[in-house]
């Protein structure tokens, strides 16, 4: 089993309302986000492109903030979701320097916290709040080992990229372009 | 024009708008850390050549630097850590991928082992030491008997410990400045310089501190030479290298590194201890604080700017 995620940076119009549902959904503390959207402009004007992405931790398939993690708080679980045990973080930060996306935070209690792709509602056979409650349903997630997920379907279809594969990290959070 | 904005407005305290995980005590526990590497380096070095008479200073006194740097270095990441109550669980496991966990496990290795070797070198400075209990005067004569082997111990562990001072932070390929291997041998050679400095302020027989005047002249040299090979490694990578190195070529940490590491901390002392070896009497202090204090400098450099330097996208 391989989760993935995949956002359409065509459909995506930055409300933001991602950001708030995980924010809701896994008692993010005030004042810090799991998700968070990015607005690129490009070109000269009159000529100007825009990309909107909603962004995440990317779980990884070489996640360096894993191998860097000096007591094993950092894992990966079943579907390669990257998670953190709060009871076996120490708080060094290591794996926030680690990550080249600034996907994780420490969390006002001392532990490291982070994007889980909401495994407690994917187990129960529900997407992700995010990707739930997007009005422009501009967000896939499923499993890439099965050829008939949402996102397997959606990946064959169109064009897509990842950020910064040439960190080595093998992102599993796609962009539709 | 390309721009990229957080539209939704992350505010992650520490994390935006840029880096700043790792404050004040990370870079003064990687001087401290390089420091007792250094001191214990040649400690061990200079008694297993045999110079233990001769170098009283070097193998005898200084090492006493160690254990209060290393418990001090210890103290600092302690303070560092956002969930303290969980330290522990740093010893719970030995991860080999990660430098912060074999570096937990080294630091605790190194330190022991520069307590006993000040516990063997206590009356150097109280001569009427005496052990209240037995089994202390036990393990004495047991480390007495096995000093050689403890000596061996303490060379090797010196070597790691100074170089995972680099290794710590050159693993993160996150953070470009950070990553390059130049980093492990140049913090070696820069504790290791902490460690001949130290050993020329602190000692009293003028050969044993020119010897040591002429070691801290060849690390420093060492240590110019990776720098600017450091450099060239940067300027001929990837985009991302190319700007990490331009924070010190132009960039906000140009005037610091520049003035403090490299002229104040490597240049002037190399040149001062080259007049002190052509003859010309230079009060040891200035070369040596200024050595100290280059190495200080530099990780206070390195660790801040590098958490600025980042992968664009
Ligand atoms: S995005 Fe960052 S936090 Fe998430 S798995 Fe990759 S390196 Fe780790
Ligand atoms: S902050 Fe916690 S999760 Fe992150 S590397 Fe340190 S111990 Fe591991």
């Amino acid at each position: 089993m391989r989760y993935a995620m995949a956002v359409d940076t065509k459909k995506c119009v930055g409300c933001s309302d991602c950001v708030v549902a995980c924010q809701t959904e896994n008692n993010v503390p005030i004042g810090f986000c799991r998700d968070w959207v990015v607005e690129v402009t490009d070109g000269t004007y009159p000529q100007l492109e825009i990309e909107l992405r909603s962004e995440r931790c990317n779980h990884c398939a070489n996640a360096p903030c894993v191998r860097c993690c000096p007591t094993g708080a950092s894992h990966i679980v079943e579907g390669g979701i990257v998670l953190v045990k709060p009871n076996k973080c120490i708080g060094c930060g290591a794996c926030i320097a680690s990550c080249p996306y600034d996907a994780r935070y420490p969390h006002p209690k001392g532990y490291v916290d982070k994007c889980t792709f909401c495994i407690h509602r994917v187990k129960e056979g529900m997407k992700p709040a995010c990707v739930a409650v997007c009005p422009t349903k501009c967000m896939y997630f499923g499993d890439l080992d099965d050829p008939n997920s949402e996102v397997s379907v959606i990946l064959k279809k169109r064009k897509s990229k990842t950020l910064i594969p040439e960190a080595g990290t093998q992102p599993q959070l796609y962009f539709l372009i | 024009m390309n721009e990229e904005l957080i539209i939704s407005g992350r505010e992650n305290l520490m994390v935006d708008p840029q880096l700043h995980i790792w404050h004040w005590p990370i870079p003064l526990y990687l001087f401290l850390g390089g420091l007792a590497a250094g001191v214990l380096f040649f400690a061990a070095l200079y008694y297993l050549l045999g110079k233990e008479e001769q170098y009283r200073a070097a193998v005898r006194r200084v090492p006493f630097i160690a254990p209060v740097a290393l418990v001090l270095g210890l103290a600092a990441l302690f303070y560092d850590l956002n969930h303290k109550a969980f330290f522990w669980q740093l010893y719970t496991t030995i991860r080999i991928q990660s430098p912060m966990s074999w570096g937990a496990w080294t630091l605790l290795v190194i330190t022991t082992a520069s307590f006993i070797w000040c516990a063997l070198h206590i009356r150097e400075f109280f001569p009427r030491w005496d052990w209240k209990y037995k089994w202390l005067k036990d393990i004495e004569v047991f480390f007495n008997k096995n000093k050689k082997p403890l000596a061996w111990v303490i060379l090797i562990f010196a070597i790691i410990t100074g170089v995972y001072t680099g290794i710590l932070l050159s693993a993160f390929n996150a953070r470009p400045l950070w990553n390059t291997s130049v980093l492990g041998p140049l913090f070696l050679a820069s504790g290791l310089s902490a460690g001949a400095a130290s050993i020329v302020l602190a000692s009293k027989n003028r050969e044993e501190r020119l010897l040591f005047t002429k070691i801290d002249l060849i690390i420093l040299g060492t240590e110019l030479f990776l720098i600017v090979h450091m450099f060239m490694g940067f300027l001929a990578s990837t985009q991302v290298q190319q700007e990490a190195a331009q924070l010190f070529l132009g960039g906000p940490y140009t005037m610091v590194f520049w003035i403090f590491v490299v002229v104040l901390g490597i240049i002037i002392p190399g040149v001062l201890d080259l007049m002190e070896l052509w003859g010309k009497h230079i009060p040891a202090l200035i070369p040596g604080v200024l050595v100290l204090m280059g190495s200080f400098a530099f990780r206070f450099v390195f660790v801040f700017a590098g958490q600025v330097s980042r992968w664009l996208y």
